[in-house]
């Protein structure tokens, strides 16, 4: 079995009007399961980008992106819809939870469009929620919690689907050192317990000090990929 | 592979958050909706107004008796001043016989002339049309009795002075519960024997009351009560066909016969009408055709106005909601979620929309019922037409912001701030 995410000299190039901007110049990196990694880089970098491709929210212009076995780039938008349903939960900046909606309905939402029966998506949906430590907040809406309450329903709705890669752009960039503490710890804990892949984008030094590997993104190209200490899954 | 149970459950989840969803702005969707309300509303309440009219007149048109036949004679001119229609008094007995004769269309001919006059019975009178008529009239026009018997040919043959009575001269010249067959009545003070009293027929499509008549043999009218300017002229003939389909050749029949016995020159107009049934219910639903067009038009309009309003709603919606339609996708739903999700809601706004509306057309119509007493017909198809074109408005304008949303690109979504 191969490495879970396999980028093979990925090029991403947009026009912008007159101006063509490389946003990714030749990226080459394997993730494997299990890892807890960060990807660092200022803004404009094209960490952005490459995330958005490994989320398969985005193609790439060329080069080749392997996930779980799955040959991403040759996939349509509903196909890679269903990969992101499957494969991928993504933890934004801002949480993005569906305004006036219950944490339950939230969390519930990747598992409505995967079509499963309503009471099934409820009781993971909850237990999801539990997992978080949101017990009993289910019924809360989202203005009715704390930042970091916000952030781990949007952890619950990343995992309810049982994804292979939990995504987290900037997680705790809204949020106060005690709520991005608890943040990063509930991730460390889903990393080292349950073995899922947890990859954090962020600019900030001490939150990439959570994680085991970072990848330093410049100019479009990976400029430093580095284990900081031994990656404790993996199946090694 | 996806089972229906699950597609059913899919449609069931996207309908109860549609309805969540606009239930997060209740006034809004109110607001938003009102168009679809008022035009589905005028739709219902026109529909059974417009029904409600076309059965009175109907019931009006057929109270004039089966593929009746009227022919009127034509107006004077006398030193220059036309005397308008009927005013000549070219027609005859003799006409009529002869039409009984040459036209066999005809299942039946008869006459009379008539004439306002007082009536008097007892110490109390009343002034009615008098009528003078030949027996077969009372067939033509389906009148049927209350009590007694019509007059008979020999009645005719004898002039005998026996009469027949509508319900409002019975009213107005009888006590309540007093029988007015064998009463002797005087009309210019010659006594009749009443020997029959006709059953209520309401109004006529003109708006006269047709149950304020008295009916007399021609015969006995002509001689002494209505007098004549000579003998055998007629106010009118009255004739009936056995089916409707033969009345358009009977009255060419009946105006060549009555132009050859008038003898007509061919440039010459004819001296008389010919009126049908047909053209007499055809004018009446002709004006009920006009205002249900214009009240049709104002509904279309109404509901485009509501269309409109319902599309632009929902593109305020698609642009407001534009992150969370990017969150959507991030999580794993596919276009065609997107898609339905927005056609759904735009589809529950009309069809909440088209209920409302029905319910206020029916209210509606019944308040034009009991208010201006007018006669209004709820048919369970404007109903079901009403629903359908809601749904239908949904559909149509909701397919473009819907499918706005659908097109959107995940990352730009999700960045939209």
């Amino acid at each position: 079995m191969g490495s879970l995410i396999e980028c093979r000299d990925i090029w991403k190039v947009y026009r912008l009007g007159d101006v063509q901007v490389q946003a990714l110049r030749g990226v080459t990196v394997d993730i494997q399961r299990g890892e807890f990694l960060a990807i660092m880089g200022a803004s404009g970098s094209g960490k952005s980008t490459f995330m958005n491709i490994i989320g398969c929210l985005d193609s790439p212009t060329s080069g080749a992106y392997r996930l779980n076995d799955m040959d991403i780039a040759s996939l349509g938008s509903d196909a890679l819809a269903e990969v992101r349903n499957r494969e991928i939960g993504f933890v934004f900046q801002n949480f993005n939870l569906i305004p006036r909606t219950s944490s339950l309905e939230n969390v519930q939402l990747p598992l409505f469009y995967r079509g499963m029966p309503l009471r099934e998506q409820r009781a993971r949906a909850a237990e999801a929620l539990a997992r978080v430590g949101l017990a009993g907040r289910e019924h809360h809406y989202p203005a009715q919690l704390s930042g970091g309450q916000q952030q781990r329903v949007a952890i619950a709705r990343a995992l309810v689907s049982g994804p292979s890669i939990l995504l987290a752009d900037e997680p705790t960039g809204n949020l106060d050192t005690e709520s991005s503490r608890e943040i990063m710890a509930v991730l460390e804990g889903l990393n080292r317990d349950e073995g899922i892949t947890v990859i954090v984008v962020t600019h900030e030094a001490d939150i990439a000090a959570y994680t085991s590997r970072e990848i330093i993104i410049k100019d479009g190209q990976i400029v430093t990929d580095r284990a900081k200490k031994a990656a404790h899954a993996g199946g090694g | 592979m996806r089972g229906v149970a699950d597609m059913a459950a899919f449609l069931f989840l996207t309908v109860t958050t549609a309805f969540r969803i606009l239930g997060r702005n209740r006034l809004r969707a109110g607001l938003t909706v009102l168009g679809i309300v008022i035009g589905v509303a005028a739709v219902i309440a026109m529909v059974s107004i417009g029904q409600g009219a076309k059965a009175a007149v109907r019931a009006q048109v057929a109270s004039m008796g089966t593929n009746v036949i009227i022919i009127l004679p034509g107006a004077t001119t006398t030193g220059g001043v036309r005397g308008g229609q009927g005013s000549s008094v070219n027609l005859t007995v003799a006409d009529a016989q002869e039409l009984k004769k040459r036209v066999p269309l005809l299942t039946d001919t008869a006459w009379g002339k008539r004439d306002v006059m007082q009536v008097v019975y007892g110490n109390k009178n009343w002034n009615a049309p008098v009528n003078g008529i030949s027996p077969g009239y009372v067939t033509i026009r389906d009148w049927s009795f209350a009590s007694g018997v019509p007059f008979t040919q020999t009645d005719m043959d004898v002039a005998a002075r026996v009469a027949l009575v509508g319900q409002t001269v019975v009213g107005n010249l009888f006590e309540p519960g007093e029988e007015p067959v064998g009463a002797t009545i005087r009309l210019k003070n010659v006594p009749f024997t009443v020997i029959g009293v006709l059953a209520p027929k309401g109004q006529s499509s003109q708006g006269t009351d047709q149950d304020d008549i008295v009916f007399i043999p021609f015969t006995t009218a002509e001689r002494k009560v209505l007098g004549t300017q000579f003998l055998g002229s007629i106010g009118a003939i009255f004739a009936a066909t056995d089916r409707t389909e033969d009345l358009p050749e009977a009255v060419t029949q009946i105006r060549e016969v009555l132009r050859s016995r008038h003898r007509l020159q061919p440039e010459q107009a004819d001296d008389f009408t010919v009126r049908t049934q047909i053209d007499i219910a055809a004018i009446q639903e002709g004006t009920g055709q006009t205002l249900t067009v214009m009240l049709f038009a104002i509904a279309s309009i109404s509901l485009l106005v509501g269309g409109i309003g319902i599309m632009n709603i929902l593109l305020v919606s698609v642009t407001e909601r534009t992150k969370e339609i990017g969150v959507r996708m991030a999580v794993g739903a596919k276009r065609r979620h997107i898609l339905l999700q927005f056609l759904i809601e735009a589809m529950s706004l009309s069809l909440f929309g088209g209920l409302l509306g029905i319910l206020l057309g029916v209210v509606c119509a019944r308040a034009t019922t009991v208010v201006a007493g007018w006669p209004t017909i709820i048919s369970f198809e404007s109903i079901v037409a009403a629903f359908a074109f809601s749904l239908f408005v949904g559909l149509f304008f909701g397919l473009y912001p819907a499918n706005k949303a659908a097109r959107l690109n995940p990352i730009d979504a999700l960045r939209y701030e």
